[in-house]
């Protein structure tokens, strides 16, 4: 653990946030789809966990979730999410309100559409502190360009009176970033924050969020299918994979002994700097469309090493070691085949799509 | 940002012009001969073609082209010869009516359009939203004339709560207004809702709300800004339909303004009037349109020239 901090409240291992058993279904009645089904997971305070895995692997509703933005007709079918002892899981819209932007923050993928295109970036930070803290219109406005400073944004002064479509990519997400820290939280979402950006700027961004993070002592969640962003900024890791985890533990120990066959083929298919020219290995086949999981494992169809069991028996999450978790049968056999996985590449500066 | 005034200014004295030369054919090309009307049945031959010299309409269509611009250039258009004295002062003579009455619904259809959209679209699919499409889809639907003949019936002649036609009261103002702002108030409606339940699906409304502001403020001050910008472009489009509009309903209601004026100037082939009358509604057309694209660019920050990265 990192923590570096005194924690606000509790003993020092205490979740900041947790989910129990978390699912989030579409639809009412008898259509319903299961998108999310029975995450669990703890993100002690002052650490960052990360959660991987493919599109549609529900790790972006969970994130969502957690901030109590599900998109129209997904809602929590189960289980909870706690935050710092409060169950937030049924909370209505009115009741959220506080909690965002103060307790916890989010910052989301594509921050051209994420900011109002319209309003003047200062005005949209600014807007944090005029609302939220209810400070007056000048003070909240030198508040949003000091905060823009602290973000790295040169120029401040001037460039709070610009709209986002000045901006570039790199200087958008530092304004997200801005806006999403200004009251202090103490949780920040990232929901993959360097996706949309060109490669030479992502590592300046994750240096940011990292630097940010130290200088608050946040807790954060980065949600990401890019395995170096994850070993060089996350703690520990949760792989999902078709709205379940199937593996979890420290960061540094997944990605180097992964206990489960998904996370093997998602480090394959990340190309390795001190191996040039090598094939990638894409995991064969697609992600299962949520209304038809497969039987069994949710992911035998696409694994190398899938037997009669996996077909019938949905595996459970078992301790594997340490601190560490695995929904494999067979996860020992999986941890004693890591000898021919590459090396995690944690000084990659390439991203893997995974 | 004076670089696109300019631009925008140079593009609407091009409409003029283009607008006033239409005008003038398709006056001469209408049948029926203006002398024959001044002089009625009994006129000779001699006295005709005397008065068509005298008016300039032996001449050939080029010279009276000319002749037409350069009086246009100097606000001559000429005298009319049915009501006496200057033709464009005629016209002006009637504008105030028709911008109070232009203005009035105007307002009807913003204040109820508005709203009416905005409840529409924040209980999309609710009862209260299929009520009020009927009203809107119906205003859009029936034809102004008929819906203005309905009102007096209703109003006037039977029920004697409101005055049919302009008397110099403000409740000689209530139907002809709502009647003019009824369809508009139909399209406003629709789009506003439209544009709401298009807008509340960005991903900035989900950024809005994740700062932990009041929904009002999401509503108001994110979506509702944004959706301005292509409900002010179709607004902008139904400027034309709008003033069309405006001027049956001065005919139904015998409302003073330029609408009723020009129709009775071009029964009565009363030229220099109607060209009169057309200038001053392509003139009020052009500002509209400078004032909604002025507003647009207003709106829309990306469309500034200032703003250009």
């Amino acid at each position: 653990m990192t923590d570096t901090r005194p924690p606000h409240g509790g003993t020092p291992t205490a979740p900041l946030i947790s989910l129990t058993d978390l699912r989030l279904t579409l639809g009412r009645g008898a259509g319903t789809v299961d998108l999310v089904r029975g995450v669990s997971l703890d993100v002690p305070q002052g650490t960052t966990v990360a959660i991987v895995g493919e599109s549609g692997s529900g790790k972006s509703l969970t994130a969502l979730s957690m901030m109590g933005l599900l998109p129209p007709g997904v809602t929590v079918g189960g289980g909870d999410i706690v935050f710092d002892g409060t169950p937030m899981a049924r909370l209505t819209e009115r009741e959220w309100q506080p909690l965002r932007g103060r307790q916890l923050s989010m910052i989301f993928q594509d921050p051209l559409s994420a900011l109002n295109p319209c309003i003047r970036v200062g005005d949209q930070i600014a807007e944090m502190f005029r609302l939220r803290a209810g400070l007056g219109r000048r003070e909240a406005r030198d508040r949003a360009v000091e905060s823009m400073v602290e973000v790295g944004i040169p120029d401040a002064e001037r460039r709070a009176r610009s709209y986002p479509h000045e901006f570039s990519g790199g200087m958008r997400q530092r304004v997200m970033i801005a806006m999403a820290l200004s009251l202090q939280p103490r949780l920040l979402i990232a929901d993959e924050p360097t996706t949309a950006l060109d490669v030479t700027v992502q590592a300046q961004i994750m240096r940011l969020l990292v630097a940010r993070k130290q200088a608050r002592g946040l807790t954060m969640i980065l949600i990401s299918h890019d395995l170096g962003v994850v070993s060089r900024s996350a703690d520990s890791v949760v792989v999902m994979y078709a709205g379940r985890v199937v593996e979890s533990g420290p960061s540094r120990e997944v990605l180097t002994r992964p206990a489960h066959p998904y996370t093997v083929g998602l480090m394959r298919s990340v190309p390795d700097r001190r191996r040039p020219g090598a094939a990638l290995e894409a995991i064969p086949g697609q992600p299962p469309d949520p209304r038809t999981v497969p039987s069994g494992c949710a992911f035998h169809p696409r694994c190398p090493m899938a037997r009669d069991r996996c077909r019938t028996e949905v595996p459970a999450l078992r301790p594997v070691g340490p601190a560490r978790a695995s929904a494999c049968h067979f996860a020992d056999e999986v941890v004693g085949d890591g000898a021919n996985l590459p090396e995690t590449n944690d000084a990659s500066e390439v991203s893997g799509h995974a | 940002m004076l670089r696109f005034v300019l631009k925008r200014l140079a593009q609407a004295l091009l409409i003029i012009l283009a607008s006033l030369t239409v005008v003038f054919l398709v006056v001469r090309v209408a049948p029926g001969d203006p002398a024959a009307l001044i002089l009625g049945a009994s006129a000779s031959p001699s006295d005709l073609a005397d008065l068509r010299r005298e008016l300039g309409l032996d001449e050939p269509l080029l010279s009276q082209y000319v002749t037409f611009l350069h009086g246009v250039l100097q606000g001559d258009f000429g005298s009319s010869w049915r009501l006496g004295g200057d033709a464009l002062a005629n016209v002006l003579d009637r504008l105030p009516a028709t911008l109070q009455l232009s203005a009035c619904a105007l307002v009807v259809t913003l204040v109820v359009g508005f709203p009416l959209g905005v409840v529409s679209a924040r209980r999309a699919g609710s009862w209260i939203d299929r009520l009020i499409s009927v009203p809107t889809l119906l205003g859009q639907a029936l034809p102004s004339f008929w819906v203005g003949v309905m009102l007096i019936l209703i109003f006037s002649r039977t029920l004697d709560v409101l005055p049919a036609t302009a008397d110099g009261t403000v409740a000689s103002l209530v139907l002809p207004s709502v009647t003019l702002a009824l369809p508009f108030l139909g399209w406003l409606a629709r789009l506003v809702r439209n544009g709401v339940l298009e807008e509340l699906g960005k991903d900035y409304v989900r950024t809005a709300r994740s700062k932990g502001v009041d929904s009002r403020v999401v509503f108001y001050r994110h979506v509702v800004r944004n959706m301005m910008i292509p409900v002010v472009t179709l607004l902008g489009l139904l400027v034309g339909n709008f003033i069309a509009n405006a001027v049956i309903i001065e005919v139904v209601f015998a409302w003073p303004g330029v609408g009723s004026l020009m129709i009775d100037s071009i029964t009565n082939r009363d030229y220099s009037v109607v060209q009169a009358a057309i200038m001053t509604i392509t003139v009020a057309y052009v500002l509209l349109n400078l004032l909604v694209d002025f507003l647009y660019v207003k709106l829309d920050p990306r469309l500034n020239p200032e703003h250009m990265s």
